[in-house]
C-alpha cells in the first residue's frame, strides 16, 4: 500500500487502528522526497533522524496504550518561515543561512504537541516576498504538475510538497494570498486562516498585521484537521484571538451549502483573468448553485485598491521588520575584517545577504514611512484598508461568503515574470482583500483551465472568526466536482510522472 | 515622476543596504513605476476615514510581572558571529546612541 | 568662558526643558519576562523577545502600564483613554530590533505639572508628556582611549538591559526662570526623583543609571518674546550635574550669540570633570524615525475604574512630607532648607525611623557624612554607609559607649568598608574609657607635662582646662569622655 496516497484523514485512522506504525508513515515520506525531491526542490531541509525518532516515539506511546491526538503520526512539512529549534530556519534568505534558532515557533510545539511527524522545512520566497518561490535565495521549487512552472508562493515549498504526494500536510504563511495563491495552481486545498486565529510567535514576521499561519492538505477535511490543530489563542502573540477555534472540521464533514447565500465579488473579474479560469470559476458557481446554495453579485468598490494598498502597508512594515538583520547577533555578517566599522559590515550584509524582491521593498517601505511621504502613502493605504473593510462588512451584511477566482491566472513559467516585478504583484489581485481585512479565505480546486491543463482554484472568502464557513462550501465544491470529475483532481498531475 | 535614483540611493543608505551601482541602475527604474502604481490609493476619497492600524480591534492584552525562565548565555550567544566576555563582539561603532 | 550666568540673563531669557528616562522597578522586562535584577552576568537575562530574535513578538507587562498611569497622576497628566506603541527606527547595535517600541504621537500621560520651590517662589513646570519605551542593551567600547566610543576598535554588548520598562518624562519648555534657570532644572529634578520614589516605582538611582536626564537649553535676546535654537545635552548623571549642565550651556551660548554667531541645534556632552558641554553629533537634518503604530500590539484602553483605583493608591505628595516632617522635628525654615538643598531628607527620615533623634540624624548627615561626601565628590546618598548604621552610632555615643570623636572614627572605619558600627567599634577597641583609674593616671600625666597651665586653671584662668583635656585626648588617642576629663582636672587642680 502506497501510504504516501493516503490522506492525513485516512493515515489517522490507520494508525490509530495500529495497522500502519508512525516509522512505516515517516518512512514512506521521506523515500518519496529522496525519490522526488531532486525534481521538485519543495524541502530546504529534511530532518530525517529526527522524524523517525519522533514516529517511534509516538508509536511507543500507542503501544503502551495512551490515547494520542488525530495527527499523531501523521507527517507535515513546515515552511521555513517558522522557527523551529536546533534546526536550520532560513526563511528562504542567504542572510540567515545556517542559522539555528534556540526556542521554537508556537506552530511548530503545537505540531509537536499534536504528535505530528515533522519531516522538514520547505522552501519559500525571501522573507516571505513573492508569488513564485523564485525570490529563494536557494534556488525554485519546481510545480509538480509541469515542473517547468512555478508552484506560486511565498509558500511554493510547502504546497508543491503536499502536491507532489511528499507530505499529506504542510503549514504555510499568508501575508497577501501566500497560501492560497500556491494552493490554486498547485492543485490542492489551502487556506489563510482569521488574522489573529493562529499565532504568529516564531513566525519570521513579514507584515506584522497581515502574516497568517495557515493550512495545506490535498483534501478539505485534511486542512480543517491540521487548521484546528495549529490554530488557537497564544498569549505569547499579542495580537491573538482570545476566542474558540471555529468548528472547521465539523464544517467540513457537514459539507452542506443548502440554503447558504454566496456573493460572487463583481471586481475580481474582468482584465488581467486567463479565459481557461474565468470558465472554470463559471462552472463553480453553477455547481454551488446546483447545491442549493442562492447565488448572487457583489460589489465590493474599493477592492481595486487593494493591491496599491498592500504594497504600501506590506513593504513599510517590513522594511522595520528586516532591520534586526544586521549582522550583529546572529546570521551572516559580511566584512568584518577589523578595518570597516559596525554601520559598514551591516550594509554589506544586507547588500549580500537580501535578494533583489526584498531590496525592493524595505526601500519602498522606508520610503512610505519617511516624514513628509507618510500622509499620503501609509496613512492613505490605512485609510484604504478601513474602505476595504467596510466593503467586506457590507457584503457579509448580505450574504454568508463571497467566492472569486484565486488567482487571475494558472501557474506560469519560471522566469516568466521573474524581473517584471509589477507582473509578479497582479498574482495577488485576488487574495489581498481577505488579508488587509483580516478575514478568513480558502482556495480549493474547481477543475482544470482549458488552454494549458492547469489547476485553478475557487477562492471562498467569510468574515473573521467564521472560519467554518469556508469549509463547509469548499468540502461541498469538492465533493461535488470530485463526484463529476470521477477522481480527484491531482492523478492528473503528470509533472512527476506516476 | 515619484522617485530619482539619488532618492534610492538615499533611502539605500538610510535601510543600511550597500546597493552596487548596478542595482541601483536597474532598482530605481523598477521603483519609480511602482511607486505610481501605489500612488492610485491617493484617488481615494478618504476625508474623515480613520485608518486601520489593526483590524482585528483587541485592546488591553497583558502579561503579569513574573519572571519566567529565559535562555541561558550559552544559547543566546551560539549562534553570534563573534563573542569575546560572554557578550556579542561587534565591529567599532561610529556614531553615538541615542 | 567670559560670561557670568546672571550677566547673562540681564541680556538673555533661557528656556530650559528636561527629558528624564526612568526605569521602572518591575520584576521583569517591558515586553518579556526575563528578570531586570542589576548587575548579572552579561547576556544571563535574555530570551528571544528581548534579544530580537526573528519571530519573537512583543508582550505587554501590566504592572508598567499601572506605574506609569500612576506617575502620570502624580504629575496631574490626564491619562489616555486609548492609545498605541510606536516603532521608533533606527540602527545602532544595542538595539536588538533596530527599531525602539515607544510612544509617538500618543502618549499614555500628557498635559500635567509639577510645582517645586525655588528660593521661596513656586515654580510649575508643566509636564508635555509620560509615557513608555523599553531600554537597549549596553556595550562596552573596547581599544580606545577612555572606553568611550570616540578610538575604541571593537564593542562588546550585553542585552540584560535591553527591554527594561523606560518611562520619559518630558516637561513643556520652561520660561522666565532667568537667572535661577540652572537651579530650577536641578530642583525639578530632585523633586521629580523624591516623587517618583515616594511612588514606588523605581529605584531613582542616577549613580546607576535607573534614573537619567536630558537637559535642553536654549536663549533668546531679553524681551523679544521669541525662542531660541537648543541643544540637548546628554551624559548629565547626577542633581549636580544637571545644574551645572544648564549653566555651562547657558554660558557658552551666550558667548555665541555675543560673537554674532549662531547656536547650532545639536546634542552635546556634558563632562563632569570640567563642567563643560563638548559637541556630541550634529544634527544636521533630524533624525528620521519614520514612527508607525506598532502592529504586533493591541491598542492600549485604561478602564475610568482602573485608573481611579490606581489614583486611590497614590502615596502623599513630597510638598506635604516635607511639610510635615518639619512640623514634627520643629524646625526652622532655614534648617529645613539646609536638609532640602543637601538632599539629605529622606537620610535623615530613615535614620529617625531607625531610632535616632531629629537632631542627632540631622547633626551626623549635615556635618561629618556632608564633609566626607564633599571630599570624596560624591552625593550623601552614594556614600557607604545606611541611615540604621549611622542610627546605631548616634545611639552609642548617646549611652556613652563612643564621643563625638570616636563616632567621627566610626563612621570613617564603616565607609571604608570595615563592617558594621558595633563591629568596628569591638574591633578596635574604640570605646570610651570610663575607667577613672586609667582616666585619672592620665590626667596626672597631662597636669606633670603642663605646669604652666595647671598654674593658670589654680589662678582662676579656666579657659586653660582645655589644653590639659587636649592632651588627655590625645594621649588616649580621643578614648576619653572629656566631660568626664575636665571634671577630673577640676577635682584635681582643686
Amino acid at each position: 500500500m502506497d501510504l504516501t496516497r493516503s490522506t492525513a484523514a485516512e493515515l489517522s485512522d490507520l494508525l490509530k487502528a495500529k495497522q500502519v506504525s508512525a516509522r512505516e508513515v515517516a518512512q514512506a515520506h521521506l523515500d518519496r522526497i529522496a525519490a522526488v525531491d531532486g525534481e521538485v526542490h519543495a524541502f530546504l531541509h529534511v530532518a530525517a533522524d529526527a522524524a523517525l525518532a519522533q514516529a517511534a516515539g509516538i508509536d511507543a506511546r500507542r503501544a503502551a496504550g495512551e490515547e494520542l491526538p488525530a495527527l499523531a503520526g501523521v507527517p507535515v512539512a513546515v515552511k521555513d518561515v517558522f522557527v523551529t529549534e536546533g534546526m536550520p530556519t532560513t526563511c528562504g534568505s542567504r542572510i540567515l543561512d545556517g542559522w539555528r534558532p534556540p526556542y521554537d515557533s508556537t506552530i511548530v510545539t503545537r505540531l509537536k504537541a499534536n504528535g505530528a511527524t515533522i519531516l522538514g522545512k520547505t522552501n519559500m520566497d525571501e522573507f516571505a516576498m513573492g508569488s513564485s518561490t523564485e525570490n529563494s535565495a536557494y534556488g525554485p521549487t519546481h510545480n509538480p504538475w509541469d515542473l517547468t512552472k512555478i508552484p506560486g508562493g511565498s509558500s511554493g515549498g510547502s504546497a508543491a510538497a503536499v502536491a507532489a504526494y511528499q507530505a499529506p500536510l504542510a503549514t504555510g504563511s499568508d501575508t497577501g494570498g501566500s497560501i492560497r495563491q500556491p494552493a490554486a495552481v498547485c492543485g490542492i486545498v489551502g487556506t489563510k486562516p482569521t488574522y489573529g486565529g493562529s499565532s504568529r510567535y516564531g513566525v519570521i514576521a513579514f507584515a506584522s498585521s497581515l502574516d497568517t499561519p495557515g493550512p495545506f492538505g490535498r483534501t478539505v477535511l485534511d486542512t480543517a484537521l491540521l487548521h484546528e490543530a495549529m490554530s488557537g489563542h497564544d498569549p505569547m502573540d499579542s495580537t491573538s484571538i482570545d476566542a474558540p477555534v471555529p468548528p472547521v472540521v465539523a464544517a467540513a464533514r457537514a459539507a452542506d451549502v443548502s440554503g447558504m447565500r454566496i456573493g460572487v465579488v463583481t471586481e475580481l473579474s474582468g482584465d488581467g483573468y486567463q479565459p481557461g479560469v474565468l470558465s472554470k470559476f463559471a462552472e463553480a458557481v453553477e455547481l454551488l448553485e446546483h447545491l442549493g446554495a442562492k447565488v448572487s453579485e457583489v460589489s465590493c468598490p474599493h477592492f481595486k485598491y487593494a493591491l496599491p494598498a498592500y504594497y504600501l502597508i506590506a513593504p513599510s512594515e517590513c522594511s522595520s521588520n528586516l532591520a534586526r538583520f544586521d549582522a550583529m547577533r546572529y546570521g551572516l555578517r559580511a566584512g568584518d575584517d577589523g578595518r570597516l566599522d559596525a554601520e559598514q559590515v551591516m550594509s554589506l550584509t544586507r547588500e549580500q545577504g537580501f535578494g533583489a524582491e526584498v531590496k525592493r521593498r524595505i526601500i519602498l517601505g522606508t520610503y512610505a514611512l519617511s516624514s513628509g511621504y507618510y500622509d499620503a502613502y501609509y496613512g492613505k493605504a490605512q485609510q484604504v484598508r478601513t474602505l476595504i473593510i467596510r466593503d467586506f462588512d457590507a457584503a457579509f451584511g448580505q450574504v454568508d461568503v463571497l467566492i472569486s477566482p484565486a488567482t487571475p491566472t494558472t501557474a506560469f513559467g519560471i522566469g516568466e515574470r521573474a524581473d517584471d516585478p509589477m507582473a509578479m504583484y497582479l498574482a495577488d489581485l485576488c487574495t489581498i482583500p481577505s488579508d488587509l481585512a483580516g478575514n478568513a479565505a480558502i482556495s480549493v480546486p474547481c477543475g482544470l483551465a482549458e488552454e494549458d491543463g492547469l489547476p485553478v482554484g475557487l477562492q471562498v472568502m467569510a468574515p473573521a472568526m467564521a472560519d467554518d464557513r469556508l469549509y463547509r462550501v469548499a468540502a461541498a465544491a469538492e465533493a461535488g466536482f470530485t463526484a463529476r470529475w470521477g477522481q480527484p483532481l491531482l492523478n492528473h498531475a503528470k509533472g512527476l510522472g506516476a | 515622476m515619484p522617485i530619482t535614483r539619488d532618492e534610492v540611493a538615499h533611502l539605500a543608505r538610510l535601510s543600511r543596504i550597500a546597493l552596487t551601482d548596478q542595482e541601483l541602475d536597474h532598482l530605481a527604474p523598477q521603483l519609480d513605476q511602482i511607486i505610481s502604481a501605489v500612488a492610485q490609493v491617493q484617488e481615494v476619497a478618504a476625508e474623515g476615514i480613520p485608518p486601520t492600524s489593526h483590524a482585528t480591534g483587541v485592546t488591553n492584552v497583558y502579561r503579569s510581572d513574573e519572571p519566567a525562565p529565559c535562555l541561558t548565555p550559552a544559547q543566546a550567544l551560539d549562534q553570534a558571529p563573534a563573542v569575546d566576555l560572554q557578550r556579542f563582539r561587534v565591529p567599532r561603532i561610529l556614531g553615538t546612541e541615542e | 568662558m567670559t560670561s557670568m550666568t546672571s550677566a547673562v540673563t540681564e541680556r538673555y531669557d533661557p528656556v530650559i526643558g528636561l527629558e528624564t528616562h526612568v526605569e521602572l522597578g518591575t520584576r521583569t522586562k517591558m515586553f518579556c519576562a526575563c528578570t531586570t535584577v542589576f548587575g548579572g552576568e552579561p547576556n544571563s537575562q535574555v530570551c528571544p523577545v528581548c534579544l530580537g530574535l526573528p519571530g519573537s513578538l512583543p508582550v505587554v507587562n501590566k504592572l508598567a502600564i499601572e506605574y506609569t498611569i500612576k506617575i502620570g497622576l502624580a504629575l496631574n497628566c490626564s491619562i489616555a483613554s486609548w492609545c498605541r506603541f510606536a516603532r521608533k527606527n533606527y540602527f545602532y547595535p544595542d538595539m536588538p530590533k533596530n527599531f525602539q517600541i515607544s510612544q509617538y504621537d500618543e502618549p499614555l500621560c500628557s498635559d500635567g505639572y509639577l510645582d517645586v520651590q525655588v528660593e521661596g517662589r513656586t515654580v510649575r513646570v508643566g509636564i508635555e508628556r509620560v509615557h513608555l519605551e523599553e531600554d537597549t542593551g549596553k556595550s562596552l567600547h573596547v581599544g580606545g582611549a577612555t572606553g568611550r566610543i570616540h578610538g575604541a576598535d571593537y564593542s562588546l554588548v550585553d542585552y540584560n538591559r535591553a527591554g527594561i520598562p523606560l518611562v520619559e518624562i518630558v516637561t513643556k519648555p520652561v520660561e522666565g526662570t532667568g537667572a535661577l534657570a540652572p537651579v530650577v532644572a536641578r530642583v525639578y529634578v530632585t523633586e521629580l526623583r523624591d516623587l517618583l520614589r515616594s511612588l514606588d516605582v523605581s529605584d531613582v538611582r542616577m549613580e546607576e543609571g535607573s534614573m537619567r536626564c536630558d537637559v535642553n537649553t536654549s536663549l533668546s535676546p531679553a524681551g523679544s518674546g521669541s525662542w531660541g535654537t537648543r541643544t540637548e545635552t546628554k551624559n548629565v548623571n547626577s542633581l549636580r550635574s544637571v545644574e551645572r549642565a544648564v549653566r555651562s550651556e547657558m554660558d557658552r551660548q551666550a558667548d555665541v550669540l555675543d560673537a554674532g554667531q549662531l547656536v547650532t541645534l545639536e546634542t552635546r556632552h556634558f563632562h563632569e570633570d570640567s563642567g563643560t558641554t563638548t559637541s556630541g553629533r550634529s544634527k544636521e537634518e533630524a533624525q528620521d524615525y519614520r514612527y508607525f503604530p506598532e502592529p504586533d500590539l493591541v491598542p492600549l484602553a485604561p478602564p475610568a475604574d482602573w485608573v481611579e483605583q490606581i489614583r486611590a493608591t497614590l502615596p502623599e505628595a513630597p510638598a506635604a512630607r516635607r511639610a510635615r516632617l518639619q512640623a514634627d522635628w520643629a524646625l526652622s525654615d532655614l534648617d529645613m532648607a539646609a536638609l532640602t538643598n543637601a538632599d539629605a531628607l529622606h537620610l535623615v527620615e530613615a535614620t529617625v525611623t531607625a531610632g535616632a533623634s531629629p537632631a542627632d540624624a540631622r547633626k551626623w548627615w549635615l556635618g561629618e557624612l556632608a564633609r566626607r561626601a564633599n571630599e570624596a565628590g560624591t552625593e550623601l546618598a552614594a556614600l557607604k554607609i545606611t541611615p540604621e548604621q549611622v542610627a546605631r552610632v548616634a545611639a552609642l555615643v548617646s549611652d556613652g559607649t563612643l564621643n563625638d570623636s570616636l563616632a567621627r572614627q566610626v563612621f570613617e572605619a564603616v565607609l571604608a568598608g570595615q563592617g558594621d558600627p558595633d563591629q568596628v567599634v569591638a574591633a578596635r577597641g574604640l570605646a570610651v574609657v570610663s575607667d577613672d583609674g586609667a582616666l585619672t593616671a592620665a590626667v596626672d600625666q597631662a597636669m606633670t607635662a603642663n605646669p604652666d597651665a595647671v598654674a593658670s586653671i589654680a589662678a582662676g584662668r579656666t579657659g586653660a582646662i582645655g589644653v590639659l583635656v587636649g592632651a588627655v585626648m590625645k594621649a588616649t588617642r580621643g578614648k576619653a569622655d572629656p566631660a568626664r576629663v575636665r571634671s577630673l582636672i577640676e577635682e584635681r587642680v582643686g
